[in-house]
Parts: C-alpha cells; sequence; structure tokens
C-alpha cells in the first residue's frame, strides 16, 4: 500500500530468512573482516579474468546460502540481481548457471537496495515464496569499466573510493514461516537528483543529496523521526558524503547524526592508503548487509535499521560527453518484531 | 512539496562541496614528484655515463639509456611494482619515459583477456595514444613554422 509521497507498505512483511556474503582479499583483512562467510584470498578466485571473477564471487555467496538453508536452486522462484559491468554480466553469467528466473537490474551502487526492495515486494504480493535478491561488484573489473588500467601508476585523490569485491545475497520468503528474522515493513524507492557534480572521484558529495532525498521523504511519509532507528544505513557515501549528508540533513533540521552509519567507512580501514574516502561498489552494502548488519539484527542488537543505498548513475561516456552525475537512492526499514 | 528539496542551486551546492572535499597535499606530492623524477632521470644519466666510459658515442649511447628505461618501465609494469610507485611519484614517475611505457604496457596487460588483436592491439595506446596524435602534430607544426623562417631568411 502506498503511503505519502513514494513509500510503500509491507502489509505481510515479508522475512529475511537468510543471507550470505563472499569478499575479496582487501575486505577479509578489513575491520568487518570476521563476519563475512567466504574470505577469497585471490582477486583471480582462480578464474582467467576478473569479470568470471565477480559471476564466482556471486555464485559462491548463492551456492552458500542455499546450503546454509539446505535448498537447492529449483527450489527458488526468483532472482533480483545485478552489478556494475556494462549489461550486467556478472550476473548474467552467475544466473545462467543457476537456472532460476532472473530479473538483472542496474541501479549502479543502489543495487542491491534496489533488488531487496524488489523481491520484498514480490514475496509481500504472492507472486513467490522464495525470492533472492543479489549484487555483485570487483575492484578490478569496475576500474577497467570506469577508470584507467590497474597497473597504470597514477595518484588518486582523496575523495575517490575503493571498490569491494564480493557479492552479498539475501532470501526473501513470506511471513507465515516460523522463524525469528527480521522482517522488511517499508520500502521507498527514491528519485534521481542531480545537484551538477560532474567529478567521478567524488562520487559521495554526487550521490549525498539522493540519499538526503529519500530519507527525509521515507521519514515523512512513515511520521518517524531518525531516532525511531537504530542505524540509518547508508551504502557508499564515504567520508565526505557522509559529512555533507548529515549536514543537509542539519539544515532541514533533522539530525541523523546518532545514528547515521556508512557501510563503505567501516569496511576498510580508512588510514590504509588507496582506500580514501571509503569503499563503494554494489557489493559495499550487499556484503556489510548480509554479513554485519544482518547479524547484529538476528542477535538483536539492533532492532530497527534502515538501509539506504545510493547509486551514481553516469558512465565513462557520459562523463566523457561533460554531463553531471545522476544519482539515485533507494530505502528499506528492516525491523525485528517484537 | 518544494520545502523538501535541498536548499541550494546547483552553484552553491558545487562551491559547498569544494570547499568540503578533502585536498591532495600538493606540496607533499611535489616533492615525492621531483625526488622520484630526477631519481629516474639520475639512473638515465648513469647508463648514459657507463655507455660513453665503454667509447660509445653520445648520442648512441642517449638512445641505449632511453630503451633501457623504458625496458625498466615495462617490465617494472609487469612485475606489479611500477603502480605502486606511481601511488607515491605521482607526475615524478609519469613524466619520464618510463611512465610513458607503463602507459602502454599497463593497458596491454589488462586488455589481453579479450585477445590479442581487437582486446592487447587495440586498447594498447589507450593512454598513450593522445600524447602521440598531439605531440606528432605538434612537431609537425613546429617543424613547418621553422621551415617557413628558413625560407624567410
Amino acid at each position: 500500500m502506498k503511503i505519502g509521497k513514494q513509500t510503500i507498505k509491507l502489509k505481510n512483511t515479508p522475512k529475511i530468512l537468510e543471507t550470505s556474503s563472499a569478499v575479496g582479499p582487501k575486505e577479509s583483512n578489513g575491520p568487518l573482516g570476521i563476519y563475512f562467510d567466504i574470505k577469497c584470498s585471490d582477486v583471480f578466485y582462480g578464474e582467467k579474468s576478473f569479470e568470471k571473477a565477480e559471476s564466482k564471487f556471486m555464485k559462491s555467496a548463492i551456492d552458500n546460502l542455499l546450503y546454509k538453508l539446505n535448498l537447492t536452486n529449483e527450489k527458488i522462484d526468483y532472482i533480483f540481481a545485478g552489478d556494475l559491468l556494462n549489461q550486467c554480466i556478472a550476473s548474467g553469467y552467475c544466473i545462467r548457471d543457476l537456472q532460476i528466473p532472473f530479473f538483472g537490474l542496474y541501479g549502479a551502487c543502489s543495487t542491491f537496495v534496489e533488488a531487496l526492495m524488489l523481491s520484498s515486494l514480490f514475496v509481500n504480493s504472492g507472486y513467490g515464496t522464495k525470492v533472492l535478491a543479489s549484487a555483485s561488484s570487483h575492484f578490478c573489473s569496475a576500474e577497467r569499466q570506469f577508470r584507467l588500467p590497474l597497473e597504470h601508476g597514477n595518484q588518486k585523490p582523496p575523495t575517490a573510493q575503493c571498490t569491494v569485491t564480493g557479492s552479498g545475497v539475501a532470501l526473501l520468503v513470506p511471513h507465515d514461516i516460523e522463524k525469528k528474522v527480521p522482517v522488511v515493513t517499508y520500502v521507498t524507492p527514491g528519485k534521481i537528483i542531480d545537484m551538477g557534480i560532474k567529478d567521478m572521484s567524488n562520487m559521495g558529495a554526487a550521490m549525498a543529496p539522493a540519499a538526503f532525498d529519500t530519507i527525509i521523504t521515507h521519514l515523512k511519509d512513515t511520521e518517524r523521526k531518525p531516532e525511531y532507528y537504530d542505524a540509518i544505513i547508508t551504502g557508499d557515501l564515504g567520508k565526505e558524503g557522509t559529512d555533507i549528508l548529515i549536514e543537509l540533513c542539519k539544515n532541514y533540521s533533522v539530525d541523523i547524526s546518532t545514528v547515521h552509519r556508512d557501510c563503505g567507512k567501516e569496511i576498510f580501514d580508512l588510514n590504509e592508503r588507496d582506500i580514501n574516502s571509503g569503499g563503494s561498489g554494489c557489493a559495499c552494502i550487499a556484503a556489510v548487509f548480509s554479513s554485519y548488519f544482518y547479524q547484529e539484527l538476528k542477535e538483536k542488537r539492533l532492532n530497527r535499521i534502515l538501509l539506504v543505498a545510493t547509486g551514481a548513475l553516469m558512465s565513462p561516456i557520459s562523463i566523457g560527453q561533460g554531463e553531471s552525475i545522476p544519482s539515485v537512492a533507494h530505502a528499506i526499514a528492516i525491523e525485528n518484531e517484537v | 512539496m518544494e520545502e523538501d528539496k535541498i536548499k541550494m542551486t546547483n552553484k552553491e551546492y558545487s562551491e559547498y562541496v569544494d570547499g568540503k572535499a578533502k585536498k591532495s597535499p600538493i606540496i607533499k606530492n611535489i616533492i615525492f614528484a621531483f625526488i622520484s623524477g630526477g631519481f629516474i632521470c639520475v639512473i638515465g644519466q648513469i647508463i648514459t655515463n657507463i655507455c660513453v666510459y665503454y667509447k660509445i658515442e653520445v648520442k648512441d649511447a642517449a638512445t641505449i639509456s632511453i630503451v633501457s628505461l623504458i625496458f625498466l618501465g615495462a617490465f617494472l609494469t609487469s612485475i606489479h611494482v611500477y603502480s605502486r610507485i606511481g601511488k607515491y611519484a605521482g607526475a615524478g614517475s609519469v613524466i619520464p619515459i618510463t611512465g610513458f611505457s607503463n602507459s602502454i604496457v599497463a593497458p596491454a596487460i589488462e586488455y589481453k583477456s579479450e585477445g590479442y588483436v581487437l582486446g592487447l592491439g587495440a586498447n594498447m595506446f589507450k593512454i598513450a595514444g593522445p600524447v602521440l596524435v598531439y605531440g606528432i602534430f605538434s612537431s609537425f607544426i613546429v617543424g613547418f613554422i621553422y621551415w617557413l623562417m628558413l625560407f624567410v631568411r
């Protein structure tokens, strides 16, 4: 049911039954390293190309989830997935092997929450009883897609971010399954916001206004205060983006500074060289949510979270043609039932 | 619903962001670039001097030194060292001829996965290409002006 301007209230509150994550070496050695399910020390993951490796990250995350629940892929009704590569090849090739009906998504770094949103809506309206949501990214394939070759010796500005290598997946099931797990209560799809930022190495600044817009709209639509949530978690705003978001909200007299957290800031040690402003990419929020935050929810250290994934919807072509960076942010409210 | 919007124009936001963004440490970068760039040049000079010592003509010695540096750049790129140097050295490792070599070998390694012709071959000059195009074009212009000047004289 639509409430307010753009929020949907999920009457049947679908459950997030299980999650699984797979990450690369840098993430495994980061501050959240202990929470990830699959940790691979090789960026190639035994494959010939980075694109294949990215596919494999997603594949192993999904396989691991199925293994955890003792399910087979035929039992899954649908999968919503996406990544950063042209034509979403990482997800395409991964799901080719799985033989699950597939909806391919592109929302840049917001893909994971977009997938979560759509799969919970699907389950909510009864179109499926086991729906997967997944997203992946890979540092090396993203550098190829958007920036310079890996071995090129160059310096990055301090506002640049480092793409997370890995994947995260979540399984959505109807509410009547007896298991105490977090449920999805509201989703707020975002509008595209563009404040004219053209600098591809300052995506936090480009995406912060989109996050602001979606968060404010969500709070207004649901008539909630930021304090209602134990955490408002953004995907990959990084250091600069986080500061901007908090200040934008403050100017609007909404204070989210006490509850706000950013996956991009938490996944890496920010003092490390080349991390600069923090992590980014689809896998950033996907891997961090499906490991660390999901566990925090299950163990009731967090009970109500608002997951806001932001995506910068540019391409090297649009940047080359001097266009600014349009951004989108999607929010999903995940809560423990009392 | 106007009140939900950010109370800033794009220009104001852009200025606000510029004020917020952490700046690159320019002085530190310049010093690092100076030292590392100078170091590469010193290596070149050492090679030239050794050649001259062994009675090779200065002109040929310079060529040998350039070829050696190009090899060094390519070699260090292929063993993943040059990109690491570049993170500290910045322009110091981009501007010398070793950087030019790096800019050709780096895409060559990366695009090998798409085949030798349309991958490696087509993308090898992705970074160095513009340098070659405008370098050759401007030397043509300069040469033309020089020729005109000879004519006038």
